[in-house]
């Protein structure tokens, strides 16, 4: 187990690599000149040209390349943000935290509710229940984010003046935002949830189960459940890409001060390290959830576990 | 020799009709998918006839009837330029829908040409382009989007170009799968025995034996390639204006949402009906064409 986890991490650095590649091959051919950015239009010609030779900006590709790694390997330094002149690592840093609890408040909510919504819409399939929870689902998978976010201020914050429109320091604040950006995730996981229930239901084991005696309850939330929980993992996986990406858009509708808002900021500034480096740096999370979910296959499956111990 | 050869091409011929009448037949039967499609064609009319559907020009300004709530002359209101919500959600079909299926069409060539070569080919083609697919995965498709918008500046092409390169990935996988499983079948063999080359053998006979995969994941990624752009012009990194684009529409309306709510809903309405539409039908496309997925 402890080579398989090794081997996966060991796996994640050419991953990595091809991302910053792709995020500095973007960059370079973005028109403007670094320089010309950094000192601003009315900059004499000779001073812009200095500081070109000063970052390495009149150099081959490859070799600017080249240092971006080297830099980031060896000091952890993926440049200075031309607006703020702080290092880009630590606006990343400072923004960071306020994403990951909004990312985790959402799948945390999509979880608790589309779980549950799954299980029961399985268990009473072609209900009422199950015909609603299904068209409601449908309709959240076609609900733009954003979209859903102007309702929910429209609805809580204008109409009922119950919730706040902006902020992320209370929980109260983070309601409409989660919501907002879950509520995607709660129709992908209450359908995912709903099918691979059904999948597993149909089995033999379920029915020798129920021959013996044993109480619904237990039939469902630990033989069913247990069994099912693979393609649920897989999607809440899943789901985590676009709750990262979803986020741009949730925190510059709620004015959250995370990784996503400071992107889009970025890119209006055309402070193009900023930008590069919040690309980079969600690349890398959506790559270690995706490792951690492989993980807990490992956990929940004794099948796959017994492959790699 | 000659009535045989017509009768073995008229046979052949009604054979794919019936492959194709029986997916039509399958199709009928989901009510869900019929009103997707119902929606789907309503809206490529709207977008072909807006001139003739909407009643004002998308970006005809009146002054002087600003910000007017729904009426009877402007049943959707007008905007804060006093521009008529209705035409303009009826122009932002042709955009949306232009968007959806040119940024798809990009997508399926470009990732079906590398995930039928890395599947035919297998090997080191193979997992070179699909190592390669793995990073771009790794990017969320919208960060990805909005990478490339950045890179290559606003407006309508960029933005599709952006939307269509950041949705390869997906079709290069499903088209991967979908060769990897029928290219060792006989009538492949026997292309190659009749001295067929590769190309031919990959675009004339594997790729039309895998399309089915291919037309749900089309039909399902012409709804995120709109919710993408819709995403980015939302947040400013789309269409500008006066282009009446979906999200950009909703990303105007923002600003007034506590007094004049209507200029969000109508733009938003009009995304969510289109996804859904997308998306059901979608649904009932992948049961019509495999029946073994359904239970």
């Amino acid at each position: 187990m402890i080579k398989y986890i090794f081997r996966r991490i060991v796996m994640l650095i050419p991953v990595i690599l091809g991302v910053t590649f792709i995020v500095f091959s973007l960059m370079y051919i973005t028109p403007g000149d670094p320089a010309r950015l950094v000192l601003g239009e009315s900059a004499p010609d000779e001073a812009v040209q200095q500081l070109r030779e000063e970052m390495g900006l009149n150099k081959p590709f490859l070799v600017q390349y080249g240092n971006y790694i080297k830099n980031l390997v060896v000091n952890r330094d993926i440049g200075i943000s031309y607006v703020t002149k702080r290092p880009v690592m630590q606006e990343i840093l400072s923004a960071f935290p306020a994403t990951v609890k909004l990312a985790g408040l959402s799948i945390f909510f999509a979880i608790i509710i589309g779980i549950p919504i799954g299980i029961i819409s399985a268990v009473k399939k072609y209900s009422f229940f199950d015909n609603i929870s299904m068209i409601f689902a449908l309709i959240g998978i076609s609900m733009p984010v954003f979209w859903l976010g102007l309702l929910l201020i429209l609805l809580f914050s204008v109409k009922l003046k119950v919730l706040p429109a902006s902020g992320f320091s209370s929980f109260k604040d983070m309601i409409l935002p989660a919501v907002s950006l879950g509520a995607q995730s709660v129709a992908v996981i209450t359908r995912m949830t709903r099918s691979s229930m059904l999948e597993v239901i149909r089995q033999d084991y379920i029915r020798t189960a129920r021959a013996k005696g044993q109480k619904e309850k237990v039939v469902i939330l630990k033989h069913s459940l247990g069994n099912a929980l693979i393609p649920i993992i897989t999607s809440i996986g899943l789901q985590f890409g676009g709750l990262l990406g979803g986020a741009v858009l949730t925190e510059s509708i709620f004015s959250i001060p995370g990784i996503g808002r400071l992107m889009v900021e970025s890119i209006k500034m055309r402070d193009f390290p900023v930008v590069q480096g919040s690309v980079l740096f969600i690349a890398i999370s959506f790559s270690i959830v995706n490792l951690l979910v492989d993980l807990l296959y490992a956990y929940v499956d004794p099948r796959i576990r017994s492959q790699y111990s | 020799m000659e009535s045989n050869k017509v009768i073995e091409n008229k046979k052949a011929k009604k054979k794919r009709n019936s492959q194709l009448s029986d997916t039509w037949l399958r199709l009928r039967k989901d009510k869900l998918a019929l009103v997707g499609l119902t929606i789907l064609v309503i809206l490529i009319f709207v977008a072909i006839f807006a001139d003739f559907i909407a009643p004002y020009k998308y970006d005809a300004q009146d002054l002087s009837n600003i910000l007017q709530a729904p009426s009877s002359e402007h049943i959707f209101g007008t905007d804060e330029f006093g521009r008529d919500i209705f035409s303009r959600v009826v122009y932002g079909s042709r955009i949306s829908l232009q968007v959806g299926f040119i940024a798809v069409s990009i997508a399926v060539i470009i990732g079906g040409f590398l995930g039928a070569v890395a599947g035919y080919y297998s090997g080191k083609i193979d997992n070179f382009i699909m190592r390669a697919m793995d990073i771009l995965l790794s990017i969320p498709q919208i960060l990805l989007a909005i990478s490339i918008v950045a890179a290559l500046g606003n407006g309508l092409t960029n933005l599709m170009i952006a939307v269509g390169i950041s949705s390869i990935p997906q079709y290069a996988r499903i088209v991967r799968a979908a060769v990897i499983s029928i290219k060792n079948e006989e009538f492949v063999e026997a292309a190659k025995a009749t001295g067929s080359g590769d190309l031919r053998i990959i675009f004339k006979h594997i790729l039309p034996n895998c399309l089915a995969p291919i037309i749900v994941q089309a039909t399902l990624g012409v709804a995120l390639a709109i919710l993408t752009a819709a995403g980015l012009s939302f947040i400013g990194l789309g269409i500008q204006p006066p282009t009446p684009e979906w999200g950009a529409m909703l990303s105007g309306g923002r600003g007034y949402i506590r007094d004049y709510s209507y200029m969000t809903l109508f733009p938003g309405l009009a995304i969510v009906i289109t996804i859904f539409a997308l998306n059901v039908l979608g649904d009932g496309l992948r049961d019509a064409l495999d029946p073994k997925l359904k239970n």
